[in-house]
This record gives C-alpha cells, sequence and structure tokens, in this order.
C-alpha cells in the first residue's frame, strides 16, 4: 500500500516541481488507469506485459490530451484557475468518462496479477503483493536513471530549479510540461493497474488518490525522495491504525480517514513536510 | 463605478448607495415581483429547481465571500452545510427546538466548526489550504457516519420537520419557496453589505497580497478567520434550509461533489463578484436541467451506453463549462453582464 502511494506521489511531485500545477487529477487518473488494466487484461485477454504496456500507451497520449487541451492555456494563471482546472478535470471529466465507457462499476481482476503475501512481524501490510513492491520500484527507479541520465530529464530538473534560466539555455519549457504530465499519467495508471490488482477498481478508487495527499504533503511537496518515504509512512500508519485505533472506536473507520488526520496535522505542525522547503516569500 | 452619461453624485449617500438610478430600482422591482409571484404561474417542477437554486444561492455567497473575497479556496463547503443541516435537525427533532430558534443556531454552529478548519488557513494557503478542508469534509462526514450515531442517525439520518408560521405548517412547494426565496434575498442584501464594508476592503487585500495586507496593518489572523466564519454561516444557512426542505438530513444530501459545484459556480459567475455568485448559480442549475432533458435524448440514440448517460454526461458537461470559463473568460459572468452594462449606459457612443 505504502509503495503505492508513493508512486501516486511521485506523479504529483514532478508535475508540481515542473510546472508549479496542483495536479488534484492525480486520484483520478489513478482510477482510469485501473479501468484501463481491467479493459487490457481481462476484457481483452492480453498477457501481463502486453497489457502493461498498453496502459502505458493509453497513459502517455492521456499526458499529452491533458497537457495541451487543458493546462496549456493556462500557463501563467494564477493558482487558484490551474487548481480548478484539475478539479474539473479530474471530478467532471475523468470520472464522466469513466462512468460512461466502464458504466462507474466495481470491476475485479485479482487473478491477472501474479500474487505472493507479504506480512513483516506484527506489521501486517494489507493485501500487499510482492509483485506491486516490485513494479513499483522498478518504476521509481527508472525514473531516477532518467533524471539523472537522459537529456530531457535534466532538461526538467533544470526547469524545476528556474523556469526562465532554463528556457534562456535553450530548454522547451512546453516539452518538459508535457512530458512531466505523461510521466505523472504513467505512474498514475501504472498504480491503478496495481491498486485494481489487488482490490477491485471502482470510481471510489479516485480517494485513494486524494488520500496520496497525505503522502505528498507529508514528504514535503516539492521532494520527490520524500514522497518515496512519507509514502511508506502513510501506509503502515494506515494499517497500524486499521489494527490499534479502530476497535477503540465505536464503529472503526478510523483508518480510512486516518490519512486525512496526518493532513491536517501535518498543516498544523509542519506544513512544508518532513523534506520539502521552506517557503519563504517576498513582496 | 462608471455612471450613465448625465447621472452625477452629488453627496456621499448617493455614492454609497447600492441602487443609484431609476431604472436600477425599476428592474430591481419587477424582479423581485416575478420571484414572489412566480409559484402562481410555474409548474411544480420548475418550483423545485428554483427552490434550490435559492438554497444554493446562500450557500455560494458564504464560498464567494471566502474564496472570491478572501481568497481562501474551500473545498468542504457541503461539508459545513452538512453541519447546518444537522444541527437544525437535531436541535428540532431531539431538543424540541422550532425551526425559527434552530435556523440561527445551525448557521452559527456551523460557522465555529468553520472557524477551528479554518486554523490552517493561519499557516498556509493555496493548494494547501484545499487539501485541509478536503480532510475536513472527509473528517466531518466519518464523525456524522459512523462516531456521533446517537446524535445523527448514522447511515440513516434523521427526520427534520418542516417549519411551521403561525400554527402553520409550511408543507407545500409554494409555502418553501417563498421561504427559501425571502432568506435569499436577504443574504444576498447581506453579502454585498459586507464587501462594501471594511471588512470586505480587509479581505480583498488579503486575496490579492496577504504579506502587504499584513504590512498594511490589516490583522490577517483575525480577518481570515472572520472569512472563514462567515463563509461557514451562509453554508450552515444554506445547510439547515437544505435539511428541512428534504424534511430529512442525511449526509447524502451533502456529496462532496457538491463543494466542487459551488466552486464552480463561483467561477462561472465570476470570483469576487457579488453578482457573479447568482449568475454563476443559476447559470448551473439550468444547464443541469438541461442535462436532465438531453440525457433521454442521448440514451435513444446510442443505446450502448444508456444507463450510464445521464449520470456521465451531467459530469462531463459540468466539467466542461468550467473549463471552457478558466480558458476563456477566467473573469466569469459578471463581467460580460459589465461589459454589456457598460455598452448600454454608453450608447450610442461607444468610444
Amino acid at each position: 500500500m505504502g509503495v503505492v502511494y508513493a508512486l501516486i506521489a511521485l506523479g504529483f511531485v514532478i508535475i508540481l516541481k515542473c510546472s508549479q500545477a496542483f495536479n488534484i487529477a492525480q486520484g483520478h487518473i489513478v482510477m482510469i488507469g485501473g479501468y484501463l488494466g481491467f479493459t487490457f487484461l481481462i476484457m481483452c485477454g492480453l498477457p501481463l506485459w502486453a497489457g502493461l504496456l498498453a496502459a502505458i500507451a493509453t497513459a502517455v497520449i492521456m499526458g499529452l490530451l491533458i497537457e495541451r487541451l487543458a493546462l496549456r492555456p493556462l500557463v501563467g494563471q494564477p493558482v487558484l484557475a490551474v487548481v480548478m482546472m484539475t478539479i474539473a478535470l479530474g471530478f467532471c471529466i475523468l470520472e464522466g468518462l469513466a462512468i460512461l465507457i466502464w458504466g462507474g462499476e466495481f470491476k475485479v481482476y485479482s487473478g491477472a496479477l501474479p500474487a505472493i503475501s507479504l506480512r513483516l512481524g506484527a506489521v501486517y501490510v494489507p493485501a500487499a503483493t510482492v509483485f506491486t513492491v516490485i513494479l513499483a520500484a522498478i518504476v521509481v527507479a527508472a525514473l531516477m536513471l532518467f533524471f539523472r541520465y537522459a537529456k530531457i530529464g535534466l532538461a526538467m530538473r533544470a526547469t524545476a530549479e528556474d523556469e526562465q534560466v532554463a528556457q534562456c539555455a535553450g530548454i522547451r519549457v512546453t516539452t518538459v510540461y508535457a512530458i512531466s504530465w505523461i510521466i505523472a499519467c504513467v505512474t498514475g495508471v501504472v498504480a491503478g493497474v496495481l491498486l485494481g490488482g489487488e482490490s477491485g477498481v471502482s470510481p471510489y478508487l479516485a480517494n485513494m488518490g486524494l488520500k496520496a495527499f497525505a503522502v505528498v504533503l507529508l514528504g514535503g511537496v516539492n521532494s520527490i525522495g520524500g514522497a518515496i518515504v512519507a509514502g511508506l509512512i502513510v501506509g503502515l500508519a494506515e494499517s497500524f491504525a486499521a489494527g490499534y485505533l479502530d476497535p477503540l472506536t465505536t464503529r472503526g473507520g478510523l483508518a480510512t480517514i486516518f490519512p486525512f488526520i496526518i493532513i491536517i496535522i501535518v498543516l498544523f505542525i509542519r506544513p512544508y513536510g518532513l523534506f520539502g522547503l521552506k517557503r519563504i516569500e517576498r513582496i | 463605478m462608471s455612471l450613465a452619461s448625465g447621472t452625477f453624485n452629488q453627496s456621499y449617500a448617493q455614492d454609497m448607495a447600492i441602487l443609484r438610478t431609476r431604472t436600477q430600482r425599476v428592474v430591481l422591482l419587477a424582479f423581485l415581483a416575478f420571484l414572489f409571484t412566480c409559484p402562481l404561474f410555474i409548474s411544480e417542477t420548475w418550483l423545485t429547481i428554483m427552490t434550490i437554486i435559492g438554497i444554493s444561492v446562500i450557500s455560494v455567497h458564504g464560498l464567494s465571500i471566502l474564496t472570491g473575497y478572501c481568497g481562501q479556496i474551500s473545498m468542504g463547503h457541503s461539508a459545513f452545510m452538512a453541519v447546518g443541516g444537522y444541527t437544525s435537525a437535531i436541535l428540532c427533532a431531539k431538543l424540541g427546538f422550532s425551526f425559527w430558534a434552530a435556523l440561527p443556531c445551525a448557521a452559527l454552529f456551523a460557522g465555529l466548526v468553520g472557524l477551528i478548519f479554518g486554523l490552517p488557513s493561519l499557516r498556509v494557503k493555496g493548494f494547501y489550504l484545499i487539501m485541509a478542508t478536503i480532510a475536513a469534509y472527509f473528517i466531518i462526514s466519518w464523525l456524522v457516519h459512523f462516531q456521533l450515531t446517537g446524535l445523527t442517525g448514522g447511515v440513516f439520518g434523521l427526520a427534520a420537520p418542516k417549519p411551521e408560521i403561525f400554527g402553520m405548517v409550511l408543507r407545500s412547494r409554494a409555502s418553501y419557496f417563498y421561504l427559501v426565496m425571502i432568506i435569499a434575498c436577504l443574504a444576498t442584501v447581506v453579502a454585498i453589505n459586507i464587501v462594501r464594508s471594511r471588512v470586505g476592503r480587509a479581505f480583498i487585500a488579503i486575496r490579492d497580497n496577504d504579506l502587504a495586507a499584513e504590512v498594511m496593518g490589516i490583522n490577517i489572523w483575525a480577518y481570515k478567520l472572520l472569512a472563514f466564519f462567515i463563509g461557514c454561516v451562509f453554508a450552515g444557512l444554506a445547510g439547515s434550509l437544505l435539511a428541512h426542505y428534504y424534511a430529512w438530513a442525511s449526509i447524502e444530501a451533502f456529496p462532496f461533489m457538491d463543494s466542487v459545484w459551488y466552486l464552480g459556480m463561483l467561477i462561472i459567475g465570476g470570483m469576487g463578484s457579488t453578482t457573479g455568485a447568482i449568475l454563476g448559480t443559476v447559470s448551473f442549475r439550468l444547464l443541469d436541467y438541461l442535462v436532465i432533458i438531453l440525457a433521454p435524448m442521448l440514451a435513444e440514440t446510442f443505446p450502448a451506453i444508456a444507463p450510464q448517460a445521464s449520470a456521465s454526461l451531467s459530469l462531463i458537461m459540468r466539467g466542461l463549462v468550467i473549463i471552457v470559463f478558466l480558458i476563456f473568460e477566467p473573469r466569469g459572468l459578471a463581467h460580460g453582464w459589465g461589459l454589456i452594462k457598460a455598452y448600454f449606459r454608453l450608447w450610442p457612443f461607444s468610444h
């Protein structure tokens, strides 16, 4: 669970670093990913590798479309406009499409992913599969290598550092924006396939993305390493809450909102997160 | 504010007046006359739609002050409405309050809850505040749903009796319509006057640049919390009206998406404009009605997607409208309305 949170949060952080856009639609991209996994693995009956590749290809197209049609016209607009755009994209367009295409039904394809259950001492990781951990780790490692060695990856880091200087150095910032959206969509869709494979997919999967914001905030919104560490922390905290705190409350359910409580606590105590940069403002 | 040619302000009272010219007074009176006579000649369906519009207008006024004027984006607005709705339902059903006593209590209590969840706004803003308010929604709905079940009836909700006036129960749609519209009109007057006052100007300063506002001696701490309080009082009022309209308080009446729609209404209408809040709400709700008409036609044309046509179409339509407004008219309908008015004010010499 924690690894998947980290994966979702990673896509969010990459978009934020590169284009200063807070992508609230990340949870819905995850949901679409879950449905794509269902489409390719069950309905089309593709083998695992082909299904994953097809889902990733769709994610690339989706990322390109979202960036070009919705976000590009809003470059330079206030935060609220960008945030509202991603809200409208996620909560309305993507969710509407999911209902239109897949009927908004609960779909299960638990047999499609190789499942090995895991138990670490007293910590019970809910429905975690080793396959999930491995695949998520591969994606994260690939991204790390991409940012370190690929030319466009370096360009993205430069843009994250300072947009205007990067532009002066001859980097196409619009391409960087597009790539960052593509990466976010790919990580989101992979996370969606993994989550869908574990526990099925329905429009409620999008709330999972909302919970991933707890990860983002805990790790610090502009720290990739923070996203990974915080993903593990939040995942563990949620299973601890399910194990130890739920019996204390009358009707339980505390675990499901525990990430939201983490959000409130983090915002009160350390708004810039564990590893984030402290925001310094000048007039 | 530019005035029509030949109209001059000769006193400060004239300068401050909301209605400056005779045309404005006549138009407003005609509109009010239409509003309060329309139950006589419109159908029950339209009466329902207009009642819902009236309730939404009250709620969006609150959001408009909080988000449009003070710049504190809230995505937990329907949670604060739920607080209002449940408070008045509990007061009426369990403690035997009359509706008229429960309504202000509900508004106040929603305001207080809003204060609690507004506290993060003192340290964070923008996206972080959105996250805090989303968290507020889920925490409040969890409390209502699973924890305080003795009070709220949990999943089932609880009955909210219809209000009573002089021994007459407001059971018919028309009577409730009048109740909602009177409160909506009062709320509009209050909202207009809040944003013209010292408080409103402080809100605008905080929205435009909170650091600069603080340097100029505006107490950000107090004003941000005040904005949350006012916004949530409006939300609580609307929530209470909604609960009593359905005669049942349940969390299903206050879904998370409503918070998104209220923000959407604000964007369509135009941020930072009281007229915009009304225009946005009305056009957004009418769009819904259009979808309700269109969806069966679409389902007939494409039988494959028939069962989900209406649900998905309404989501996609609403999303598209918000996106189109964000890209092409970020200042909303209020801006367009202002342009039209300016054109006719200067007509026929527009330059």
